[in-house]
């Protein structure tokens, strides 16, 4: 099935052996990366794009080394600037899908300029942002995403920072498509994935993934099976904000802010519950949505925030054209023999 | 016309107009140049502004100046010192007093030199009164009051009036020059087409001020500067910064693939991002980037697809895209780089010129990281150097730097203006669709240049970047041989770009006493030097070096044939270090300076001479 125009389809069916790379994958066992590639091996193949026209960028960490293991064209570039790339690539060549694989520390530490710049500009690339709350190619620092207090090699009496949400800074930054998903559930990440994929514009996929070695565990207040019930707000758009294990507890807004409700409890309807519109081009709901953390709330996982708004590489594209219709300059000849000029004979 | 002036005949004149920063002066300078240039003179200019938009009125620090040499034989720089000094108010004559020969004409306005100006400017008496401007030759014309009773039946206000007087001293000049005021009255309607009583205005003060000269008694010499020997052909008056986005606009057309720049606004290089903004219709794709990092970066990301990828900046930016290029070299991918260089180090002065990023161009990234680095020695010839930069990254997958300078990015010439299909071709080693042999490091046993297989190209899917790669096959590699190999192939790769130059030129006899040895924009100022004094019979040429990184082949033949080489830079002596290093072999004696300024033709006589009379 075809998602965009622009991109060309695979005249043929694409499989998942068709994007594996020859590459040993060297990442550490039980890595949630591991599950991030199974999941992008489920969704480019069903994208239906020509397998030539996806190309996977990435700067520096753990999750960058993501292009050598898929068979697509893929760039590894250098730290924090997979976002600059990226938007260059697509500008050249807006006939590409192109996708992101970046890190915590690579995005929003040393890539933080370039992240919040392509989240406003809203160019067509797709981000899969590894939230590990952990430097992990560099052997355990504090990362922007590290919860306030914790012990790290760089942080020996805990850190003193406040981190990211992850959510916040998206749309914060106007980014125009925000979803998240942990590393432990595929069958979300694909469907957000695809998701993202359609969207027109900068998508962001926060993927919250476990760092075996340097933050084990890191997310695990929210992806361990005993509280993934209370926990985990699966959202669905068009749908009441609904969760636990009887789908009894639901997200209401009392006033400005938003409340953890039981339906049939104190007179609480499923009509209160609020519905989630992830359409919606005003952020509020979903910045209120995206905040949400444990023990008060349950996380929101799924799409969050999938906007409608003009992409720059549409735009451009169309200036370009505009231009090239209407200009009496039609070659550099032109340009050269344009304005104040005279014959010396 | 029964007057009592003489007119005098002559090989060149350099004239400089100054004022305020709202005076107007930039527009004058250039309509003066454009009527130099219709009366078949050849000519050079260099702006010369504050980097403040409005410094505060009337003060030295606002002061904002145009400086034309004009000629009847061919010209080279925008001149040293002014035959004649247009000043506007206090401060601008206060600030360019020094800039005048002694005896230059200097044309002021008296009305502006009344009550707090002078006091504004620095000076503690009216500099008219006071015996100080004895040594020149001055005119007085109030020239505000005359502009303002000229235009009192106009139906402008008196503010429009007084933003007109700069028209009435170009149109004294004009008288001063014999030249036609048809074309500026045209120019000046065509301005304000929107606004015909501003048109006429500045119309009846151009006229004005002409009829004025003739009139008084004031001007007892005007001159005379005939058509220069001019090879045939069609011209313009160009800058260097909207040469060089030209020549790079050149260089995709033939290239057949499109242009991206990626960059970031910074003075001196600013206009070439502009200019190439304007060029949509010609395909040309600009990404104002969020800074300097993600400038280079999004042009590499263009180059990985395809596009011809350019990033422009100054030296403070090439710093910030010193690990960028060191990807671009290990991914080997074609990028173009253009450092408009400004004097350093940090900030220093954004709007003064200075040669001095040679260093940070030839060495500056991690790791050994070789790449081409070309100079461009005149506004006009930017457009060349921009075009064979593009030419050798595309050609030979290698970044190169292209340095310029602010000296001859705002400073303009005589442009003769060629066919685009006269260029030398330019050919890119694409990669063929679905060749089942590609690999990504597979190289041209000559060149050893990989092919460029952009992202989307059917059947070539591949994985570059930052990482050390095996030759060939393109895997992910710590092998140490295979490191030495890679560094041997990139350097290698580079050097080999030489047998592609052309070789080294030199001016004058190619051997004798002295060979100055220059690169770069300060090719204007070494060129008029050395052809001075080769007239007097002096044995001194000239070897202005345009390709620095790999130097032309025959330039060790070509210094072996001379006593004494002295190589003259506008900083430390940075050439004159890589030369020693490349070809040490001989005794290189320098002269540089490092004042923001360019070198005066004077100054090199001084030095030149005394190293001929030295035994």
């Amino acid at each position: 099935m075809l998602l965009k125009e622009r991109i060309e389809s695979s005249p043929v069916e694409l499989t998942k052996a068709d994007f594996v790379s020859d590459q040993m994958v060297k990442w550490c066992p039980g890595c949630g990366a591991h599950a991030i590639l199974a999941a992008v091996g489920n969704v480019f193949p069903s994208i239906g794009y020509k397998k030539e026209h996806f190309a996977m960028v990435s700067g520096i960490g753990c999750s960058s080394r993501f292009p050598y293991y898929v068979n697509t064209y893929g760039f590894h570039g250098i730290h924090g600037r997979a976002s600059a790339i990226a938007s260059g690539l697509k500008l050249a060549n807006p006939g590409l899908s192109v996708w992101i694989a970046t890190g915590d520390g690579d995005s929003m530490a040393i890539g933080g300029n370039h992240f919040i710049h392509i989240l406003r500009r809203n160019i067509d690339v797709n981000i899969l942002l590894f939230n590990n709350q952990i430097y992990g190619l560099t052997k355990g620092q504090y990362s922007p995403t590290t919860p306030i207090g914790s012990v790290t090699k760089t942080s020996p009496q805990g850190t003193i920072e406040h981190p990211f949400t992850v959510s916040g800074l998206v749309l914060g930054a106007q980014g125009t498509f925000f979803a998240r998903v942990p590393d432990n559930n595929v069958k979300l990440m694909t469907e957000v994935m695809y998701e993202a994929a359609r969207h027109d514009g900068t998508s962001v996929v926060e993927i919250l993934q476990n760092c075996v070695i340097f933050a084990d565990k890191t997310h695990a207040m929210i992806t361990d099976r005993e509280y993934r019930e209370d926990r985990q707000l699966l959202l669905k758009h068009g749908e009441p904000m609904l969760f636990g294990k009887n789908k009894d507890k639901g997200i209401m807004l009392a006033g400005n802010k938003l409340v953890v409700v039981t339906v049939g409890e104190h007179g609480v309807v499923e009509s209160d519950i609020l519905v989630h519109d992830q359409y919606r081009k005003d952020p509020g709901i979903q910045r209120m949505t995206g905040r949400m953390m444990p023990p008060e709330f349950p996380v929101a996982l799924g799409v969050i925030r999938s906007a409608p708004y003009d992409t720059y590489d549409d735009l451009m594209e169309e200036q370009l054209d505009f231009a090239s219709k209407s200009s009496n300059i039609k070659s550099v000849n032109d340009l050269l023999r344009s304005g104040d000029t005279w014959e010396i004979k | 016309m029964a007057k009592h002036s003489q007119v005098i005949e002559l090989e060149d004149v350099v004239v400089k107009f100054v004022g305020d920063s709202g005076d107007g002066m930039q527009l004058t300078g250039s309509l003066f140049s454009d009527s130099a240039a219709l009366a078949g003179n050849d000519l050079a200019t260099f702006p010369d502004f504050p980097a403040e938009i409005r410094a505060p009125h009337n003060t030295v620090a606002g002061v904002s100046g145009f400086q034309v040499h004009l000629g009847q034989r061919k010209i080279f720089t925008s001149g040293d010192m002014c035959d004649v000094l247009v000043a506007m108010n206090p401060a601008s004559l206060r600030a360019n007093q020094k800039w005048a020969k002694p005896g230059a004409t200097i044309l002021v306005d008296t009305s502006a030199f009344e009550g707090k100006a002078i006091g504004k400017a620095g000076y503690q008496n009216n500099p008219l009164e006071d015996g100080s401007l004895d040594a020149y030759q001055l005119i007085k014309v109030p020239i505000s009051e005359l502009t303002q009773a000229c235009l009192k039946e106009s139906g402008v206000d008196k503010r429009v009036a007084e933003r007109t007087r700069n028209m009435f001293a170009l149109g004294i000049t004009y008288y001063l020059f014999h030249r036609d005021l048809q074309g500026t009255l045209e120019f000046l309607k065509n301005k304000f087409k929107d606004k015909p009583k501003i048109a006429q205005a500045n119309q009846v003060a151009l006229r004005a001020g002409y009829n004025y000269a003739e009139t008084i008694e004031a001007i007892h010499t005007t001159y005379r500067i005939g058509p220069a020997p001019l090879e045939k052909g069609l011209y313009r008056n160009i800058t260097g910064n909207i040469a060089t986005a030209w020549g790079l606009l050149a260089a995709s057309e033939r290239s057949g693939r499109q242009l991206f720049l990626g960059s970031y606004p910074i003075t001196p290089a600013t206009e070439i991002l502009m200019e190439l903004s304007k060029h949509k219709s010609l395909g040309a794709k600009v990404f104002q980037a969020e800074d300097e990092i993600a400038g280079i970066c999004s042009a590499i990301g263009a180059s990985f697809g395809g596009n011809m990828a350019v990033t422009s900046t100054s030296g403070p930016g090439l710093s910030l895209k010193s690990e960028a290029l060191g990807l671009a070299v290990i991914a080997e991918l074609p990028l173009i780089v253009v450092n408009v260089q400004r004097a350093g180090p940090s900030t220093g002065m954004p709007t003064k010129s200075e040669q001095s990023d040679l260093f940070q161009a030839l060495f500056g990234r991690n790791g050994e990281c070789p790449l081409v680095v070309i100079a461009a020695s005149s506004p006009a010839n930017c457009f060349h150097y921009a075009y064979m930069a593009s030419k050798i990254a595309m050609e030979h997958m290698t970044p190169v730097i292209l340095l310029t300078d602010g000296y001859i990015g705002f400073g303009s010439e005589l442009f003769k203006v060629p066919d685009v299909n006269d260029l030398p071709g330019i050919k890119p080693p694409m990669a063929i669709p679905n060749d089942k042999n590609f690999k990504p490091y597979r190289r041209d046993e000559k060149t050893l240049v990989r092919q460029w297989a952009p992202a989307g190209t059917e059947g070539l899917r591949h994985r570059i970047g930052g990482l050390e790669k095996t030759n060939i096959d393109g895997y992910v590699s710590t092998d140490p041989l295979n490191h030495q190999l890679m560094v041997n192939i990139r350097e290698e790769k580079v050097n080999r770009v030489a047998d592609y130059l052309p070789p080294q030129k030199i001016v004058g006899e190619d051997s004798g006493d002295v060979l100055v040895v220059g690169w770069g924009g300060t090719e204007g100022a070494l060129l008029s030097t050395v052809s001075k004094m080769q007239e007097l019979g002096k044995k001194i040429s000239l070897a202005q070096f345009n390709y620095i990184k790999p130097l032309p082949h025959n330039t060790e033949q070509l210094f072996s044939k001379f006593k004494k080489i002295i190589v003259c830079e506008l900083n430390m002596g940075q050439f004159v270090s890589y030369l020693r290093m490349t070809l040490p072999h001989f005794k290189y004696l320098q002269y540089n300076k490092v004042e923001g300024l360019p070198f005066h033709v004077q100054e090199l006589t001084e030095v030149f001479t005394k190293l001929l009379e030295e035994k």
